[in-house]
């Protein structure tokens, strides 16, 4: 009886040390991304591996709808929680600038290609505009209609949004007039390349907003991703903005009747952005240098049709993860001629005021 | 202390101290224990409420970026004429500052502050932060010329001039449409960059059309709950208190599956051939959205107050004004209605103010016209990140609510108000 106590003592103090030590190394990181299907496939590729490989790394997801507002909040507060923050370039960009986000050595701090060719090399031409930025994935902005709403007709280029009497009913666009402007010029007949020599200009403003104008009473405007395939479903509206992984599911998970129009999609560039003030910037570090390897993001595209930001990883994207499509030609890179890249610095000196010349335009 | 004693010419307690000084001993304590109970709830006052509003309107304000990012060149400019580019030792010391601001990865932050006031110097600032930390040495200007060619323009240097000032009315300004012209005069916005001015008002009329319509529909429901034998209006009582106790979001959601043009109403509509199948009403996404929503959320803030207060008016006023010869009409127009006043009172002025800091419901129903200005703070607090326009466009609305609370307090008294 009394050997079977003290056994027992020691394997308690044996545990409780075990798990002392344990927990000292034990490091919680709050990674924080867009939630839903976009934070699923995340989940998947990097941080359930991750967590498997790392027991002591406990890898905590944070959802939050974009915006440098809380990441400001914090560090001006001085109080930094996140440590690890996905955004998209221009925010990152900003957020650079402004010091909130930490600078990165892309050869020294991130993974060289899997045939070993160095980052900063290996990540696609025109991802890497912020130093603060290691990019993931392409995605697109861009439209999709209701396959049953013009009769046989089929829209086939950006003219034909802007075309109401071939193409009759709602549009489902978003809120702010980045893409819409560009999206204008395209459909008034301006070539890709000349969008943005156009929309420097103030007569090319006023012909952005003029043609925005012949379809304004046939809009409805959108704050929230999940909105326009809603709006579309219910068949409010027949066409609609969105990303593309959106469309994706809403056509083959839920089946709906959309189909895509890759004419004139922005491709944009999201990835992650390490707060220059957070508490654990060693622990993660390694997870984003992990994170963002070759196999990882290849593995991404197994579960969201986002193209991988690695010239390495295009060759290893195959089929979908539960669905079994071949991803390639959902995949917004495999469309890239049709559509442009938004000239971040250009918003970035003109945003304040055409977001305040289009939130009076609205009003008028 | 109860039993009084007479002893001399002063009362005495019973333990012998004056009655007067005992009993203060006793007052003094309850007004401690009175204190430290409310304490809690002054504190969380304190934090969650008045230190936040001081320190958004303080930012409305504030222009510290150029004065504490930018030293040496904000002494520099202090003795510029304004009539021509500024000479070498102005850029000999900005050279300075892009550096320091470059290395400090702060100089973003003066860019920023910069583009708000005009277009493209963001873009100048950190553009020339990132190249300024290649030059070794003068003449400055020139090199400093070359890296944008926003320096060359003088409205340029206007503008950081202005801005070294550590307060602004740049903010404000903004807030109500207006902006500092090239030469520095105060003048309206271009009319196509006009926008808080047309909000505003549309914000406080939106709120009272929702006001007025509240006391339109609550009034018969209020009076029907007051006068209904008690198992009738407590069943009334749930339906009215139900979509108090929904989401928000939920309830708004509903209207959205009601309203749209693929809706339940619109569908009803069709069905009974009120309107054709292609030429359906657009009920949602626009003002109609906004008050219909908004009105059915504040709807239970006036049923409320009206109810309690008709709860009180005994029955036989009405019975005697009928009994003396009045019409029921008259009786009820002249008799009941003015007793019910200090409700009508209370409950505008909840509804009132609560729709003005609207947002949710508008941003979700509102569309283009049904939007109001309470949408356009949280995008500059979310989105822009303009603190600092958000913090003067909070200010603006709260100052105004206050001045018509106190106009509103002038006409109807707040004294006639009454909550039950």
């Amino acid at each position: 009886m009394q050997k079977i106590i003290k056994n027992l003592v020691l394997s308690i103090t044996g545990i409780a040390i075990a798990g002392m030590a344990s927990s000292a190394q034990a490091v919680d990181l709050n990674v924080v991304s867009w939630g839903g299907a976009y934070t699923a496939s995340q989940m998947n590729a990097y941080h359930k591996p991750y967590m498997k490989a790392n027991p002591s790394v406990k890898l905590n997801s944070i959802d939050y709808s974009g915006g440098l507002a809380e990441m400001r909040a914090q560090t001006e507060s001085g109080n930094v929680t996140w440590d690890l923050v996905d955004v998209v370039l221009s925010d990152a960009i900003t957020g650079c600038d402004e010091g909130m986000f930490r600078p990165i050595k892309i050869d020294k701090e991130m993974a060289a290609g899997a045939d070993g060719t160095p980052a900063s090399k290996d990540f696609l031409e025109g991802t890497l505009l912020s130093e603060c930025f290691i990019p993931q994935i392409i995605y697109s902005t861009t439209f999709a209609y209701r396959t049953d709403a013009f009769g046989g007709k089929k829209p086939t280029k950006m003219s034909d949004v802007f075309d109401l009497k071939n193409f009759p009913g709602k549009r489902a666009l978003q809120k702010k007039p980045i893409n819409n402007l560009e999206w204008a010029l395209i459909a008034d007949g301006v070539p890709l390349a000349k969008v943005y020599d156009v929309l420097d200009t103030d007569k090319g403003k006023d012909r952005a907003f003029a043609k925005l104008a012949t379809i304004k009473d046939n809009v409805i405007w959108w704050t929230e991703g999940a909105v326009p395939p809603q709006l579309m479903a219910d068949g409010e509206a027949v066409f609609g903005t969105g990303y593309n992984g959106r469309w994706f599911s809403a056509i083959n998970e839920e089946k709906q009747p959309f189909s895509m129009l890759w004419d004139g999609q922005v491709l944009d560039i999201d990835g992650w952005a390490i707060p220059a003030k957070g508490k654990n910037v060693d622990a993660v570090m390694k997870f984003v240098k992990y994170a963002t390897d070759t196999q990882r993001l290849a593995d991404q595209a197994k579960y969201i049709p986002y193209g991988p930001a690695r010239k390495s990883s295009i060759p290893m994207v195959s089929k979908h993860a539960t669905l079994g499509i071949e991803m390639n030609p959902h995949m917004p890179t495999s469309y890239a001629d049709q559509g442009f890249l938004t000239n971040f610095s250009w918003w970035a000196d003109n945003a304040d005021e055409m977001n305040e010349r289009f939130a009076a335009w609205l009003l008028q | 202390m109860a039993n009084e004693i007479i002893g001399g010419d002063v009362v005495l307690a019973a333990d012998g101290t004056p009655l007067k000084a005992s009993l203060n001993k006793a007052m003094r304590k309850n007004r401690i224990r009175a204190l430290l109970l409310v304490t809690p709830l002054f504190l969380f006052i304190v934090f969650s409420f008045l230190i936040p509003i001081v320190e958004m309107t303080f930012r409305s304000v504030d222009n510290w970026q150029v004065g504490t990012l930018m030293p040496k060149t904000t002494t520099a400019l202090a003795g510029w004429d304004g009539k021509a580019l500024p000479d070498e030792p102005v850029f000999a010391a900005l050279i300075q500052d892009l550096q320091a601001g470059a290395k400090a990865r702060e100089i973003g932050k003066v860019g920023t502050r910069l583009n708000y006031e005009k277009s493209g110097l963001r873009g100048m600032i950190t553009r020339s932060g990132k190249k300024s930390l290649k030059v070794k040495e003068g003449p400055y200007k020139e090199k400093i010329l070359k890296m944008h060619k926003k320096w060359k323009d003088l409205e340029t240097w206007t503008v950081i001039k202005r801005n070294t000032a550590p307060y602004t009315m740049g903010y404000y300004l903004n807030a109500v449409d207006m902006k500092y012209d090239k030469s520095g005069e105060i003048v309206m916005r271009d009319e196509n960059r006009r926008i808080y001015g047309k909000l505003f008002l549309r914000t406080f009329a939106i709120s009272m059309a929702i006001t007025l319509i509240c006391v339109m529909l609550a009034y018969p429901i209020a009076y029907l709950l007051a006068t209904l034998p008690l198992r009738y209006s407590n069943l009334l009582m749930i339906f009215v208190l139900l979509p108090f106790w929904t989401s928000l979001l939920v309830r708004t959601t509903a209207w959205i599956v009601m309203l749209q043009s693929q809706g339940v109403l619109n569908d009803l509509f069709v069905f009974f051939g009120l309107v054709s199948d292609d030429n359906r009403l657009q009920l949602i996404y626009n003002l109609t959205g906004t008050i219909v929503a908004m009105t059915h959320i504040l709807l239970p803030f006036m049923v409320l107050p009206l109810y309690s207060v008709m709860k009180t008016i005994s029955p036989s006023y009405m019975c005697a004004a009928l009994s003396l010869g009045a019409n029921p009409m008259v009786a009820f127009i002249r008799v009941y209605m003015p007793q019910t006043l200090s409700g009508i009172v209370a409950g505008s002025i909840l509804v009132f103010i609560l729709s003005i800091g609207y947002y949710i419901t508008p941003a979700l129903v509102g569309g283009t016209d049904g939007t109001l200005i309470s949408n356009q703070i949280a995008y500059h607090m979310q989105k822009s990140l303009n603190w600092g326009l958000a913090g003067a466009l909070g200010a603006l609305l709260l100052s105004s609510v206050l001045a018509l609370y106190l106009i509103y307090n002038k006409i109807v008294g707040v004294d006639n108000m009454r909550f039950g």
